[in-house]
């Protein structure tokens, strides 16, 4: 099997589930109770926060442990809304956010919240002026990702950050792709909140962290005993929050490393793709994106009829936008970025990791060449294409 | 050896749940796919329980393939559903006839896109888990064959399949009763053996069709006269999408007698309303006619034909009219003849062809 959707979700390191084990059986305790069984695990949550801190530059009392990157996006949107709510009532997003923002902001906007949608450029590149433009005496929020899910676009964030704070305006990016994978410094940036999430770092799923810049106001996501600080009531995920720090703090560590190995092999399969099947665009900036993304719409090929054949042929691939039951919509990304559905419906993504090799590239490459030109071979609009073009040759002919 | 590879159309019921298991087991490779094809994002609570598009019928599917041990797919057919079943059933309410929704469901997705799909695929097959068989005749036409038993025949809904589909099709299932359908599940151990049966429309669970078009047309129901063959005015209906030919229930009209439709004039956005003899009839004319178990005939031909899903049938001679158009000619009066349903032919076991209801 080739692994090769590491941007849904990726394998956990030993490490991590080595660092997780005690915390299921030696040391099970409750944080929140008095003995030392318990008071040592909830240290050991304070040492995972300032792992967490430290690898975005921000304070441990700034982290907030969550279910994930889905729970993050949530809280941030609504706290802003409902602690600045008085000052305005508009949010700033763009068009090619996660639906975990997107859906939180239509859910805001039946509060009576306005949104304006900040388009993106033909590579997924936020068009910074029409962002500027956008900021009113109103606006509360402005809420951009780092770098996109589907086609791996890295978003000016320092420049977002600067424009935000000179404005008076709130920050927050959704950093679920972009944590541990590119740097991330939240103080330099003119972060306000970022999300970030476990499972896409080869740590655990069902955990992730919000980090809330100090001085802002903020309410709590959970009701109930005190637990990160009243903010996120529940007995803490203590397996899942050591291992989202275990899984963190190695990832950083090596970050620039990986990053660039990531982007030499990603690169390679760009580069053959591209070089090697006809009539396929890649999706997202060339250079500008994520170490392990790979976008890319093959024209006159059913994307969905490809990655079930990817999978008959022990490749595991996506889309870049599994919905719900892990079918295929022409995305809203997609859509921003000016495919047309047709083409849109063509899409595949491939993100590597740091394991993958270069035979693993190879014999992908191989097999999505050999099935885009079978499919190809049976699509209508291909062949009425090749005919159209053999009878232009044979008229320039004479 | 393999017999050659099968897409299986998987609802998460029990009858293609079963279909893939007996293709499995009589050497097929077989590959698992729920079409989805009808998933409201907003109105999920209304759709989670039974039916064929919930996602609950996913979730089944899957478990079922698990069970099987085959691959399983969800597959994407939205957009051709909504082009070939939704906007056609809306336009045709909306032009004062009955349509029905499965007979172009089964052709234009469940056929058509699902078919091209699994040949891209590399599949030689697709299969479904009806109760009818498919069947090749000795004048090398294939034609779809009544089920083994007649309660749960659902032959009717067939009759407009290409012959290049037919070629394609497997019906496992055809040859079994439902009680023998459930019992195989559930020797073979398979969840869904005591699942009920999805009924009716699949997209309107409810069953509220004029709420239905409503919604989805945003244009509410113009309200009009019920008017008596005559024309004289007996009082005002809700919407010509509210009622259909033979419709007594629902009609909120005291004439001291019971009362039918007998026609629905989208024209002049009437309904008109008669007594149980006006709704029958020894006539009607089809168009779109897909011939199945012959070819075509010339003149005259003698058949037995259903009018609706559940008729029972009736004897009747065929003319041929301009434009491929048929004049169905019944021994004795048929009831509720409906424009917009299909008129089914049969040929003993069977079915010769059918075609839409005009008039």
């Amino acid at each position: 099997m080739i692994y090769l959707d590491n941007a849904a979700t990726t394998q956990v390191r030993n490490e991590v589930v080595d660092a997780m084990i005690p915390y299921f059986h030696d040391k099970f305790g409750n944080p929140s109770s008095l003995y030392e069984l318990a008071s040592e695990n909830k240290n050991a949550i304070n040492q995972a926060r300032e792992v967490i801190a430290k690898t975005i530059g921000a304070d441990s009392n700034e982290i907030f442990f969550t279910s994930g990157g889905t729970e993050s996006d949530n809280w941030a949107l609504r706290n802003a809304a409902e602690n600045y709510g008085e000052k305005g009532r508009h949010i700033i997003t763009s068009r090619i956010e996660h639906h975990a923002v997107l859906h939180t902001c239509e859910y805001l906007s039946k509060k009576g919240f306005e949104i304006t949608y900040v388009n993106v450029d033909e590579y997924g590149m936020i068009r910074l002026n029409e962002l500027r433009n956008a900021i009113r005496k109103d606006t509360i929020l402005i809420s951009v990702m780092f770098a996109n899910n589907e086609i791996g676009s890295i978003q000016p964030v320092g420049e977002i950050g600067r424009i935000a704070r000179q404005a008076g305006v709130l920050f927050h990016t959704d950093a679920v792709q972009a944590y541990c994978h590119v740097p991330i410094d939240v103080k330099e940036m003119n972060i306000d909140f970022l999300s970030a999430s476990g499972h896409k770092i080869r740590g655990p799923k069902g955990v992730g962290f919000l980090y809330v810049r100090n001085k802002i106001k903020l309410s709590p996501m959970i009701f109930g005993g005190s637990q990160e600080r009243k903010m996120r009531a529940g007995t803490e995920n203590v397996p899942g929050i050591i291992g989202l720090s275990t899984a963190a703090k190695l990832e950083n560590a090596n970050l620039i490393k990986r990053a660039n190995r990531e982007s030499r092999a990603r690169d390679y399969l760009i580069e053959r793709i591209m070089r090697e099947i006809p009539f396929t665009r890649l999706n997202g900036h060339r250079y500008n994106r994520l170490p392990g993304n790979a976008s890319f719409s093959f024209q006159y090929v059913d994307g969905e009829s490809l990655l079930v054949m990817l999978d008959m042929e022990g490749i595991c691939a996506s889309s870049g936008s599994a919905c719900t039951s892990g079918s295929l919509e022409p995305s809203h990304v997609l859509r921003a970025v000016g495919l047309s559905d047709e083409v849109a419906y063509g899409t595949l993504r491939l993100t590597i990791s740091e394991d993958t090799t270069r035979e693993e590239i190879d014999k992908t490459v191989d097999t999505v060449k050999k099935i885009v030109s079978e499919l190809r071979s049976k699509s209508e609009e291909y062949n009425n294409m090749l005919q159209k073009y053999r009878r232009c040759r044979m008229n320039n002919g004479r | 050896m393999s017999k050659g590879t099968v897409v299986v159309g998987m609802s998460g019921g029990v009858d293609s749940s079963v279909a893939a298991y007996l293709l499995k087991k009589e050497g097929y490779d077989v590959i698992g796919v729920t079409m989805q094809i009808w998933q409201d994002d907003y109105n999920e609570e209304n759709r989670k329980g039974e039916g064929c598009c919930g996602i609950t019928a996913v979730d089944d599917a899957r478990r079922v393939a698990d069970r099987i041990g085959i691959p399983y797919y969800v597959m994407n057919f939205k957009e051709e559903f909504k082009k070939n079943v939704i906007d056609y059933f809306l336009s045709e309410y909306q032009c004062g006839r009955t349509p029905n929704p499965c007979i172009a469901c089964n052709r234009y997705v469940k056929w058509e896109a699902l078919l091209k799909r699994s040949l891209e695929i590399g599949a030689d097959y697709i299969a479904t888990g009806h109760y009818a068989r498919v069947e090749q005749l000795a004048n090398g036409r294939f034609a779809v064959r009544n089920s083994v038993t007649a309660k749960k025949d659902q032959t009717y809904a067939l009759y407009n399949l290409t012959q290049e589909q037919l070629r394609r099709t497997l019906m496992p299932i055809g040859a079994y009763t439902k009680e023998q359908t459930r019992q195989i599940a559930k020797e073979a151990g398979l969840m869904v053996a005591s699942k009920p049966d999805s009924q009716d429309i699949c997209f309107i669970p409810d069953n509220d069709y004029a709420g239905f078009i409503e919604e989805q047309t945003k244009e509410k129901s113009r309200p009009g006269n019920f008017v008596d063959k005559d024309g004289n005015i007996l009082g005002t209906h809700k919407g010509i999408t509210h009622y259909t030919v033979g419709q007594r229930k629902g009609l909120n009209l005291s004439m001291g007698h019971p009362v039918f439709v007998t026609e629905i004039r989208p024209d002049t956005n009437e309904v008109v309303i008669g007594e149980n003899k006006d709704v029958f009839t020894n006539r009607l004319v089809a168009g779109n006619i897909n011939y199945m178990s012959i070819a075509d005939f010339e003149g005259e031909y003698r058949t037995f034909a259903k009018i609706r899903y559940n008729h029972g049938g009736a004897w009747c001679v065929l003319h041929k009219l301009s434009d491929g158009r048929v004049e169905c000619i019944f021994d004795e009066p048929v009831r509720a003849v409906t424009p917009g349903q299909a008129v089914v032919f049969y040929d003993g076991e069977y079915v010769m062809g059918g075609g839409t209801i005009l008039e």
